[in-house]
């Protein structure tokens, strides 16, 4: 027999269930207990950039939208840097670029307001198109999944995205790409996720 | 030029996959193409950063944290305590851990539960800490009674609390849940089962921890949290390293 390796191992996933809201959003489950809930405010008062909304449903294998998903947000600033001491430069005061956003109990519909995030290193030189890193845990996902949103605004960036350009089935990359429109004067991207079945959205493993 | 360490990759053989048919939810929730695996980039391997002054001190005592002055929720009370490691058996300090259960009796503080176990007036049922710069973390709340739930008819979730970790980048994030020694429900789990590896399922398993205890008062159990570990930084000349 070889020696053995040291290393310790990952902690298994379990799904986060059907009351995930009571843990991670208590206002939502139906009850008033933290001073400040987190992740409601993704980039703060100081942000430059373009202010946005993005709006989506998430729907399972028979099309039915899902109204117990619970997403989390990681994005850049409009310069392209993280808020983190690794993330390439400095972020506005009160710019944390991370949310948390939870579905409305009877449609499965979500949105949450921040700013569109500029293009951000990407490996070996190269660069990111603008995008949000997104997790999504709910019952019935026994491990969260990771996927990432684009911005049909951004045609060229997402042409040369080396992320958008590793899957190899290019008529799957459409279903990263959010829509842009206006709406009573606000800019609005819809981005629907297809966890299952015929225009399933592409997830990750990262 | 330091260029920052990638996270091992995740051992899906350890972890739950998407399809668990005697899971039932997650048949029509599970993705049938094959996950696209990306090589870390600063978006993976940056997160979200917490401190002190995003909680309170209370929040950590789920006993007190939601009853009213002088009273506690009830049930059997417990320490919840342990240390959140890497792969690499390095602390993991100063991050953000989120539980949430259900009440000794086997209800959740949730508009959507309507087991008819009553709500208890003083337990919320959710709490969050910081870990230490050694990776520590303590909670005090109640062990969580087990309830039924509709997959089978006769199906009944083992005593268990969620629990949500961050770590220092968006690729650590997990949600697990804890399960506590001695449970005859955790092998029937067809939740616990979805783990394809006993080990990984005895790893989620708390031990009592006499030692922890506060005599007379609360009993305790121990539960160590492992997240994704890194390679060492390195140096662009120096690609193999670790």
């Amino acid at each position: 027999m070889p020696q053995e390796l040291s290393y310790l191992k990952e902690s298994a996933s379990q799904t986060a269930g059907p009351y995930v809201h009571i843990g991670l959003a208590p206002g939502a489950a139906g009850f008033d207990i933290y001073e400040h809930e987190l992740g409601w405010d993704i980039a703060g008062p100081n942000a430059k950039g373009e202010r946005i909304r993005i709006e989506g449903a998430v729907t399972d294998g028979m099309g039915s939208p899902i109204k117990d998903v619970l997403l989390e947000v990681w994005q850049a600033n409009a310069d392209g840097n993280f808020a983190h001491p690794e993330g390439g430069g400095p972020v506005e005061d009160g710019f944390r670029g991370w949310g948390r956003v939870i579905t409305d109990f009877e449609t499965g519909e979500w949105g949450f307001d921040t700013i569109k995030p500029g293009p951000c290193p990407g490996r070996n030189g190269g660069v990111q198109a603008p995008h949000l890193s997104l997790w999504l845990v709910s019952r019935g996902i026994n491990i969260g999944l990771n996927t990432r949103m684009y911005f049909d605004d951004e045609t060229d960036a997402n042409a040369k995205d080396p992320v958008l350009n590793l899957i190899e089935w290019e008529r799957r990359r459409a279903t990263l790409i959010a829509k842009r429109r206006e709406r009573d004067g606000k800019i609005v991207y819809r981005f629907d996720i297809k966890l299952q079945g015929e225009g399933e959205t592409v997830f990750f493993d990262i | 030029m330091l260029k920052p360490g990638e996270y091992h990759q995740r051992d899906r053989d350890r972890q739950p996959p998407a399809l668990t048919p005697d899971y039932k939810t997650s048949v029509s929730r599970s993705p049938q193409y094959a996950l696209i695996s990306l090589e870390n980039t600063v978006s993976e391997i940056t997160g979200p950063v917490f401190g002190q002054t995003d909680i309170d001190p209370l929040d950590k005592d789920l006993l007190h944290n939601y009853a009213k002055p002088g009273e506690s929720a009830i049930g059997e009370r417990i320490i919840l305590h342990g240390r959140v490691l890497d792969e690499n058996a390095r602390p993991v300090p100063n991050t953000l851990i989120e539980i949430w259960q259900a009440n000794a009796g086997g209800r959740y503080r949730h508009r959507k539960d309507t087991y008819l176990a009553p709500i208890d007036p003083n337990f919320g049922g959710c709490g969050r800490t910081l870990t230490d710069e050694e990776g520590y973390y303590h909670f005090r709340t109640v062990k969580p009674g087990a309830y039924p739930w509709r997959n089978r008819v006769n199906n009944w979730r083992p005593a268990h609390v969620h629990v949500s970790i961050f770590g220092s980048a968006f690729c650590q994030r997990l949600i697990t849940q804890c399960y506590f020694e001695g449970d005859p429900l955790i092998p029937i789990c067809p939740i616990v089962n979805t783990i394809p590896d006993p080990d990984a399922i005895a790893q989620l398993t708390a031990k009592l921890d006499l030692n922890a205890t506060i005599p007379l008062d609360t009993i305790a159990y121990r539960f160590d949290i492992v997240l994704r570990g890194r390679r060492s930084t390195l140096f662009e000349n120096r690609l193999e390293g670790n």
